[in-house]
């Protein structure tokens, strides 16, 4: 593993919901600044997985340590505020605000430093306008003026992630953020990850679409039933022939040419 | 000693009586009806009607007057809610206006005080542990215990009551399986409605045709709820447990007026040491993602 | 096929920038309806002896701002209250004990003690603020009942009596005290609507999980807006114990609870002004209406739950829409 240190570290998650046992005894690790990939069939317990390193939902056994604390019993906005952000499923943008005021919401965590504590709409807009240029929306246009939620999605997912760089996350938690999305679309965002990368942000990607994901991730954890079952980098999964009939089919076998 | 007991337990089952339509339409549709304590004044108003004016010998008032509410319930779903479901706001401000209208006009009307009253099923008084008991509380208890029993037996032994567990689980889920929402929401209004009509044809005979109980009926009825843990049927027993003991005690040691002063405190107490109540699994944030 | 499109007036677009200070005209379209019913509220207030009608002015402020501070709440972080009867009651009690019983002046009194009770107020509520946001309208609906209910049983603060003698205030601040509140309280509210702060609460009411996953304290940010909006319906009941000299259990009356949101649903939800606007229409309507009793709260009941069908977006952004565009037919 790289000399850079663990960014996240699981250990013996567990979560039921009525019967349910939707985390069995989840353990892994993710180095810091590197890309992980979460896979698995519906239903395996991946966004269990990320609402319970985010605090939105609360696991009944386990710890998740980052940067020395303890996550699994802090509320949402407190790890937020640590640094361990995320996306949802389904893209969760406000009806009424617009994009730019959606961004604005998110610099006014107590994580986004550097505005006076009643700023008023000014200042935090315009760093709001950078954020927004950053992850491709036109500035000038009238696109980040529009309620987000009539948004196509290529532009929902992009303001989900101009919303976590608006509190500087050290993890983003990504879940399922190329589903619904054209491939040019998908084109555009990877850049972005890559660039995140280099900055030493580390993901964590919940993916369906594993042909993009095996790309840019550096490992890839599988899930199936709540467990954590296999642990390896794309390029091993890919040679391995009992899992690429299992799960992959053909559709990725080129991506690693 | 005794009588608390036996009291405590017919004052637990008047409450669970009252609160379990309200809980139920919520768990099943999410819908809170705040119409819920004018329903059971309707049902009142509605026996009182067919006994002394069409002449309905009385159990065929009373069935009447659970079918009328059940599909008055129906129709305030079919007519009103089902245009603006989904938007909490309005579903919270017209159940709670529509039931407030309903109890003005009939003040407004006269029915207020100690005016109409109903006829019990049972008179006279039995011995209960040595405890005497008068009749129509027997008929309560009876009631209540078999209203229990049938809902539980509908709810997980018949196809639509899994049906409608289902959906007060996982709408999303229940609705690619093909059950119909909308039937599910109009069934559970017009069940709520119609269970405030069962209480009311038993518990008014204790009282009066009035007004007035509206709104105590859906004040405790909430109180309940709120103790219990919202939309759980189970919360609704053990909410009602505790109120009507506490009530029974408190009456016994410090005399009638402080009933009151226990159900706020029970709904304070509760909400401060377990929010979602003893049984609720309410919580904001988990509920949603 | 025909369809109705709308398009703005020439002279709104015109008036969007800073080219509205180029002709009076223009100012004149702009300020017009924000100054023009301050105008009128003040002229009222200042010019009209007439003692009936001064009362009825007050009240329809007095209900104006638990409209306001209903729509402040409801609005804009999305916690629907039906229980304005409850700031209103604690409100009218703060301030009478703190006149009869702690002796202070009742211009200190009025002033003072609803900032209490709104604390109070909040309180009572933060407990359920963890839970679905139906716990907060229940809570809100059972606490006003069960609080008159706890005075007249316990026959503390007066019982069934009530506190007799609450000192009237001055006639000129009494005149004057609860315009200045409520125009004080809509303008101060719509700036802080246009802050980062008042965006934050929108967001709120808008999806609350999302602000979770920015790293915001929601319930935080929820309990600053209930203490805002509980003192500013505490300062109604103040007001209102001092205009009457009394207060009793009738302070947490339902109607208390139903005409502010009868208001705020005629006048538009979320626009501050509309409600303050349905509050000055609805009572003096009901004042005229005196006789029918308590067929009155059947009747606002009934227009309430026609607008919320037919015109939810209520009065205001109607007439707002008539000023600023016109409308035609096009075939498409």
């Amino acid at each position: 593993m790289s000399g850079r240190g663990t960014a996240l570290r699981i250990e013996r998650l567990s979560k039921h919901f009525r019967g349910v046992q939707a985390l069995r005894d989840v353990s892994f690790v993710v180095p810091r600044g590197e890309i992980v990939g979460i896979i698995g069939p519906n239903g395996s317990g991946k966004t269990t997985l990320v609402n319970a390193i985010t605090g939105f939902v609360r696991p009944d056994h386990g710890s998740i340590w980052f940067d020395h604390r303890d996550l699994a019993r802090m509320p949402p906005h407190a790890i937020a505020s640590a640094g361990v952000v995320r996306t949802f499923q389904t893209a969760r943008s406000y009806h009424v605000l617009s994009a730019l005021e959606s961004v604005v919401v998110a610099l006014y965590s107590p994580r986004a430093r550097g505005f006076d504590a009643r700023g008023r709409w000014g200042e935090r807009a315009s760093v709001a306008m950078d954020l927004l240029e950053e992850v491709g929306f036109e500035r000038d246009s009238f696109v980040p003026g529009r309620g987000a939620a009539a948004l196509p999605q290529g532009y929902l997912r992009r303001l989900e992630l101009a919303r976590c760089l608006a509190v500087h996350p050290e993890v983003i938690l990504a879940d399922e953020l190329f589903s619904g999305l054209s491939p040019a679309e998908i084109a555009s965002v990877v850049p972005l990850m890559d660039k995140l990368r280099s900055d030493g942000v580390t993901l964590v990607l919940v993916e369906h679409r594993l042909r993009e994901l095996f790309r840019i991730a550096d490992r890839i954890l599988v899930m199936r039933e709540g467990r954590l079952v296999h642990e390896a980098s794309p390029r091993e999964l890919i040679r391995d022939d009992a899992f690429r009939e299992l799960y992959l089919g053909e559709e990725v076998a080129d991506a690693s040419d | 000693m005794l009588g608390v007991l036996v009291y405590g337990f017919v004052n637990s089952l008047i409450l669970a009586l009252t609160a379990i339509g309200f809980s139920l339409t919520y768990g099943i549709s999410r819908i809170p009806n705040f119409a819920h304590g004018a329903f059971y004044v309707l049902a009142g108003l509605f026996t009182w009607l067919l006994l002394n004016h069409l002449g309905v010998p009385l159990v065929g008032a009373m069935a009447i007057a659970i079918t009328l509410n059940g599909l008055l319930g129906a129709a305030l779903y079919r007519g009103v809610l089902v245009r603006v479901r989904g938007i909490p706001l309005a579903e919270v401000i017209v159940t709670f206006v529509i039931g407030i209208a309903a109890l003005e006009a009939l003040r407004y009307f006269g029915l207020v005080g100690a005016n109409y009253g109903l006829p019990g099923l049972a008179s006279g008084r039995v011995d209960v542990l040595g405890v005497p008991v008068d009749g129509q509380r027997l008929v309560i208890v009876v009631v209540g215990l078999t209203t229990g029993v049938l809902l539980w037996l509908v709810s997980h032994r018949t196809r639509w009551g899994l049906a409608l567990r289902a959906i007060a689980q996982d709408e999303e889920a229940a609705m690619m399986v093909g059950v119909n929402a909308d039937h599910a929401a109009t069934l559970a209004v017009g069940l709520g409605a119609a269970l405030a009509a069962v209480a009311a044809v038993v518990i008014v005979p204790l009282s009066y045709v009035a007004a007035e109980a509206g709104g105590t009926v859906l004040v405790t009825s909430i109180a309940v709820c709120i103790v219990g843990g919202l939309g759980s049927t189970m919360g609704v027993l053990a909410g009602s447990l505790l109120i009507g003991y506490t009530q029974t005690l408190s009456v016994e040691l410090f005399g009638p007026h402080l009933q009151m002063i226990v159900a706020l405190l029970a709904i304070l107490i509760t909400l401060i040491v377990r929010p979602s109540g003893l049984f609720g699994q309410q919580k904001a944030l988990e509920e949603r993602v | 096929m025909r369809r109705k499109e709308r398009i703005d007036r020439p002279i709104k677009v015109l008036t969007d920038g800073i080219y509205a200070l180029s002709s009076g005209r223009h100012l004149l379209y702009l300020l017009g309806p924000r100054v023009a019913p301050v105008l009128i509220l003040i002229a009222l207030v200042v010019a009209v002896p007439n003692l009936y009608i001064q009362r009825v002015i007050a009240i329809a402020a007095v209900y104006a701002l638990l409209a306001l501070s209903w729509d402040f709440l409801a609005g804009t972080t999305g916690l629907i209250s039906l229980g304005q009867a409850l700031f209103f009651g604690v409100g009218a009690y703060a301030t009478a004990i703190g006149n009869t019983l702690l002796g202070l002046p009742p211009v200190v009194s009025v002033l003072v003690s609803p900032v209490v009770a709104g604390a109070f107020c909040t309180g009572l509520l933060v407990p359920c603020l963890g839970l679905r946001g139906i716990y907060f309208s229940m809570t809100t609906l059972v606490y006003p009942l069960l609080l008159a209910r706890v005075v007249e049983a316990t026959r503390v603060l007066g019982g069934t009596d009530g506190i007799l003698g609450v000192a009237p205030l001055a006639p000129w601040l009494e005149r004057s005290i609860v315009v200045v509140m409520l125009l004080g309280g809509v303008i101060a509210l719509r700036r802080l609507l246009a802050t980062d702060l008042g965006l934050v609460l929108r967001a709120i009411g808008d999806d609350d999980l999302a602000v979770h996953a920015s790293g915001i304290d929601v319930k935080r940010y929820q309990i600053i807006a209930i203490f805002i909006s509980a003192t500013l319906g505490a300062f109604a009941g103040a007001y209102f114990t001092h205009l009457y000299m009394v207060v009793g259990i009738s302070a947490f009356a339902l109607d208390l609870s139903i005409l502010p949101i009868a208001a705020a649903v005629l006048g538009g939800i979320g626009t501050l002004v509309g409600p303050v606007l349905g509050a000055m229409i609805l009572v003096p309507l009901s004042e005229a209406a005196r006789d029918l009793g308590s067929l009155r709260m059947v009747v606002y009941s009934v227009l309430l739950v026609m607008m919320i069908l037919w015109k939810p977006e209520g009065f205001l952004s109607f007439f707002r829409r008539k000023y600023e565009q016109v409308e035609r037919w096009v075939d498409v």
